[in-house]
């Protein structure tokens, strides 16, 4: 609604100015039309800078998941991200993009399919604009697979990367993504729109949801649990790793969350961009307490949870509340990430928390704006958030009706993906298999699927350089002249 | 000959070997050891639960030398290695039946000698 009435404003205001030398050299209408142009190409060249954010973030996954591993399965993340990125990229421009925003009916959409030139898509004809949206989807799509894999680090089959690929590009996520944002089932309940800015549910609910259903199917990782069952700590090899990937992800929502203004109009992306941080921030606080009172340390890792949990959580609500409330949205997810990792340790074998940082955290996320959606901001049709019906005059029953059509989008998620992500992996597990057998679990799936060590210098003796140093090198400066062979770390760093 | 394996704290290692070098004993090895002792294990914590690692990072000192040395090296190991706590490690002396100097092939107690100066430049 913003867009239209302020372009529509400002191409009234110039119309106006232009309108003495509009009628000597172009039609008012020439104008409008040029004016149009122009807010098009403004917003796409604002999405494809978003784009590029949000395909960073798949380095962020990379990272993070490789730092949660241990050295032997480092090699192994970096051919994940970039098979799925390829097979989801294919997935997605053939079918997925057209049962995603393809218009069609309530499930699925039945336009766009094999998108190309000339073709009309939910009815409207393919333009640079519909394919930049295509790729910022596309983005999204991938973002969400990436998610899926952190509970099954360093015991699944290549293979099952392949196949889950294919069918979540083309199947698993479109179904989502039509539902709330392709004009489907939840577009509309009774009147009221889900309200999910950016993907909590959409996007991270749906790829912890997948990963649900794989970690049912796999169990967990050889020696993570005790003859007694009891939990087993298994440190991942870098927190370097972690935190690069945490940072990443972060610098990436700003593309995801600012990006899905779709324009600039209002320098909306803006509000929404500063809601992101604040959120990040709080959720970073949120952790670190949780973990410190737990445990009396500050974890590391879990620093890092709590700002994917408050990006997760800011995720729905970045566009729909006010700035005071992104910090509480924030700070819950991040205290929550805490105790909900520890909780499913006790099962549930999850080795980066993605049930707790993107499931949970996405559950709240899509929550909150129920509680703090703001009247200034909601969609069209939507009621404003529980907060300003109990300490404002907002009408109570509508803000409880718009909290339910929230709770149905998690509902909805959990249901269609958890069914076809259980189907498709239990059908791999029954054909290919999902798992590797014992031996290349403990040798690591970096030898054992990819036929190389991430870290060969660990595992292969490297010769020493020449014999010594040159001679010329050798003498002078103080150094003894037995000690070249015998050189220690401190001496040659003089 | 007698080999002296010293297992001792990393920070000890630099003096023990400058004091080494300059009472003319160059020639000595370190490996990275992983030990257990009377020292406890540490106690990590890693994401809200608790790991026990039980064994602690040594180094492994080794050092051959003639028979009349050994007392000398070892005073030196123990000179630098000891700190009054628990964990300051252990010394063991072993026999050593044969020494080969590869390049050379020549056997015996001379090997163990200091290279000449113009031979040690290389």
């Amino acid at each position: 609604m913003r867009t239209k009435i302020g372009v529509a404003a400002i191409m009234a205001v110039l119309a106006a100015l232009l309108l003495p030398a509009a009628a000597s050299a172009a039609t008012i209408g020439e104008v409008a039309g040029s004016l149009e142009e122009k807010t098009s190409e403004l917003n796409m060249t604002w999405v494809a800078v978003a784009t590029v954010l949000v395909f960073l973030m798949q380095a962020g996954f990379m990272f993070l998941e490789i730092g949660f591993s241990r050295q032997k399965n480092a090699g192994t993340g970096v051919a994940k991200v970039l098979v799925n990125l390829a097979i989801v990229t294919i997935a997605w421009w053939a079918i997925g993009y057209g049962v995603a925003e393809g218009g069609g009916n309530d499930f699925f959409g039945d336009t766009g399919f094999f998108f190309h030139f000339g073709q009309s898509v939910a009815g409207e004809a393919v333009t640079g604009e519909s394919a930049m949206l295509m790729l910022f989807g596309l983005a999204f799509c991938a973002v969400s697979l990436a998610i899926v894999w952190g509970t099954t680090l360093e015991r699944i089959k290549f293979g099952a990367y392949v196949i889950y690929a294919a069918v979540f590009g083309a199947i698993i996520y479109p179904l989502v993504a039509h539902a709330v944002w392709g004009g489907g089932l939840l577009s509309d309940i009774g009147g009221k729109p889900v309200m999910d800015f950016a993907g909590s549910s959409v996007v991270h609910l749906t790829g912890a949801v997948g990963a649900f259903a794989a970690l049912l199917l796999l169990g967990a990782r050889k020696g993570k649990y005790d003859a007694n069952g009891n939990p087993r700590v298994i440190p991942g090899h870098s927190m370097p790793l972690v935190g690069l990937g945490v940072i990443i992800l972060w610098i990436g929502w700003f593309g995801f969350n600012g990006g899905s203004t779709f324009e600039t109009a209002g320098n909306f992306f803006g509000e929404v961009m500063l809601n992101t941080q604040l959120a990040a921030a709080a959720g970073v606080i949120g952790a670190s307490i949780a973990v410190y009172v737990k445990s009396k340390s500050l974890d590391v890792g879990m620093a890092g949870n709590g700002a994917i949990a408050g990006l997760v959580g800011i995720t729905a609500p970045s566009g729909f509340v006010e700035y005071w409330a992104a910090p509480i949205i924030g700070l819950i997810a991040g205290l929550l990430v805490v105790f909900a990792v520890l909780a499913i340790d006790k099962l549930l074998d999850d080795p980066v928390g993605a049930l707790s940082a993107h499931g949970l955290a996405g559950i709240w996320g899509t929550l909150s704006v129920g509680i703090f959606g703001s009247a200034r901001l909601v969609s069209e049709g939507a009621a404003p958030g529980v907060w300003y019906s109990i300490f404002g005059s907002e009408s109570f029953s509508a803000s409880i009706g718009q909290l339910a059509v929230q709770g149905l989008a998690v509902l909805f998620t959990f249901v269609v993906v958890f069914a076809i992500s259980i189907a498709t992996f239990a059908i791999i597990k029954a054909t290919i298999g999902l798992r590797v057998d014992d031996a290349e679990e403990e040798a690591g799936l970096d030898i054992s699927s990819h036929g190389m060590y991430g870290y060969p210098e660990q595992f292969i003796p490297q010769p020493e350089y020449s014999t010594g140093l040159p001679s010329t090198m050798g003498t002078g400066a103080g150094v003894p002249a037995a000690a070249p062979a015998q050189m220690t770390a401190t001496e040659s760093s003089r | 000959m007698k080999k002296i394996e010293a297992f001792i704290r990393h920070e000890a290692f630099e003096p023990i070997r400058t004091e080494l070098l300059e009472k003319g004993f160059p020639s000595l090895s370190i490996l990275e050891a992983k030990g257990s002792g009377r020292q406890k294990g540490i106690v990590e914590r890693y994401r809200g639960s608790t790991l026990t690692v039980n064994v602690r990072p040594k180094l492994k000192l080794e050092v051959v030398v003639e028979d009349k040395d050994q007392a000398l090296v070892v005073e030196t190991i123990l000179k630098h290695a000891r700190t009054g706590e628990v964990g300051d490690g252990k010394i063991f002396v072993l026999p050593v039946e044969e020494a080969v100097r590869i390049r050379t092939g020549e056997g015996g107690e001379e090997v163990l000698q200091v290279h000449s100066d113009e031979e040690a430049t290389v």
